[in-house]
């Protein structure tokens, strides 16, 4: 059992029932349509390059152009995560800390799964690394930027409560402690529920994707599972990472909380 | 013994300022809305970054953990927060020396005993000024830096607010540096006068 193949028609029609709905936007005056097929159109050529891209790499497997997709797709993530800040911190340290936590978590965990567990020859084989690193860099993404977000919001929201506990004799760690937990917490909270809901409300894009392309579906839950397993580990540990430097950057060494590093 | 002493501090473009205060004694400081006075509170607690020292019988801030200082140096902001649910869990939260406040001391601000399992969210605001104030000494503090501590109270809890801290400075030997706007205050609860003007503090007669 193979793929069926798509031809540029099929994906005419399935572009077609777009096309439909930005009509109907602009019948219902939603003012949507402009932006509907903007966005359609970037997804269509982001979709193509990244496809050509690959296609190049696994045509000429080498660590290099590994390597280099990787750090693009980091950094890309990096400028996402600052970008869903409302405060971040100011400087390199905005962009340096959750790319950092990100690198930490998502590249030592898909290079853990791609050389101990899978087991793939050579442990970088494009095919594996970069849709694995894919998934894991958008979760841990997704978390990270949560929960810096509800850190650097909680500490500009919550002054007088942090500094009135610091005048009481408390260190930073200890008055900015239930905060900090708690933007932990939230960063952790949507693979948490993903765990909980998958196979019952949703069925994860991957495996469906690999059942679509003719696999087993024994063989396509058991990639998920570890999949899901990869990145509940990646976005914990990013999450405890990027929120401790945070919130150490946050106060300075006499136990100050120091808002005026964020901007 | 606690004399506070602040040398050559300098914070937020005011300064150098130079006092001391000896223990037992209480000060009091004066001046416009936005001379200062609670930037200067803040920079002797250390929780704004400051030039120069504030030192306890001759030990620098700095020889000392901030969490330390802050427990000996204590300080009142004009508005107190809350963050648990009941009175009580706010007291004696930085270690075992802030036990809850005596039976007497609490009556002497208009509570009883109870006071303690009241829920935060319906205290009236002098309600809270009072209890953060037990709050506070209920730390052992060896010096007080009290930010308008009376400025939501009626008369009668003026007044007692004043004998309250007149008292734990007596029977402590503690320092206490009081800003207020009330002439009349200063000259009841304080022996020496200070006003904060154009970036600098300087000692005046009794008002």
């Amino acid at each position: 059992m193979s793929v069926i193949a798509l031809t540029p028609l099929d994906l005419a029609l399935a572009a077609a029932l777009v096309v439909l709905l930005a009509g109907l936007s602009r019948r219902s005056k939603l003012g949507l349509e402009g932006r509907i097929l903007v966005a359609a159109g970037r997804m269509t050529v982001q979709l193509l390059l990244i496809g050509l891209i690959l296609r190049t790499i696994f045509a000429h497997v080498h660590l290099a152009w590994v390597v280099l997709i990787a750090l693009g797709m980091l950094l890309a993530a990096g400028r996402e995560v600052m970008a869903r800040q409302q405060r971040r911190l100011r400087g390199w340290w905005g962009f340096g800390t959750g790319t950092g936590a990100m690198f930490v978590s998502s590249f030592a965990v898909t290079v853990f799964a791609l050389s101990v567990i899978v087991g793939t020859e050579p442990w970088y084989a494009p095919q594996y690394a970069i849709p694995m690193l894919g998934m894991l860099l958008g979760n841990t993404m997704t978390g990270i930027a949560l929960a810096m977000d509800r850190l650097t919001q909680t500490a500009w929201q919550q002054r007088a409560v942090i500094e009135q506990r610091l005048l009481l004799g408390e260190n930073a760690h200890t008055a900015f402690g239930e905060m900090r937990r708690e933007s932990m917490r939230t960063g952790m909270i949507p693979i948490v529920n993903a765990m909980a809901a998958a196979g019952i409300v949703s069925l994860p894009g991957m495996m469906t994707g690999q059942i679509l392309a003719g696999s087993p579906p024994l063989e396509a839950v058991k990639y998920q599972i570890m999949i899901m397993f990869l990145i509940a580990a990646g976005t914990g540990f990013g999450v405890m990472l990027a929120i401790s430097v945070t919130s150490r950057r946050l106060f300075d060494e006499r136990d100050r909380l120091r808002l005026d590093v964020l901007r | 013994m606690s004399r506070l002493t602040v040398e050559a501090l300098r914070y937020h473009g005011c300064g150098p300022i130079d006092f001391t205060i000896a223990d037992g004694t209480c000060a009091s400081l004066t001046g416009a809305s936005g001379a200062g006075k609670t930037l200067l509170l803040r920079a002797i607690a250390d929780l704004d970054p400051h030039d120069g020292r504030a030192l306890l019988d001759d030990v620098p801030a700095t020889a000392l953990p901030a969490s330390t200082w802050r427990r000996r140096v204590a300080m009142l902001p004009a508005e107190s927060s809350w963050w648990y649910e009941s009175v009580g869990e706010h007291f004696g939260i930085a270690g075992a020396a802030g036990a809850a406040p005596s039976t007497e001391r609490l009556a002497l601000l208009g509570f009883t005993p109870e006071v303690m399992a009241w829920a935060i969210a319906r205290l009236s605001t002098g309600e809270r000024q009072r209890l953060a104030i037990l709050r506070l000494l209920a730390q052992s503090p060896h010096a007080l830096l009290l930010d308008e501590p009376t400025a939501n109270l009626d008369a009668s809890n003026v007044t007692a607010v004043e004998s309250l801290i007149a008292t734990y400075r007596r029977d402590e030997h503690a320092s206490v540096l009081w800003v207020t706007h009330d002439p009349e205050q200063r000259g009841r609860v304080a022996s020496h006068h200070y006003r904060i003007e154009d970036g600098t503090v300087r000692a005046e007669p009794t008002p």
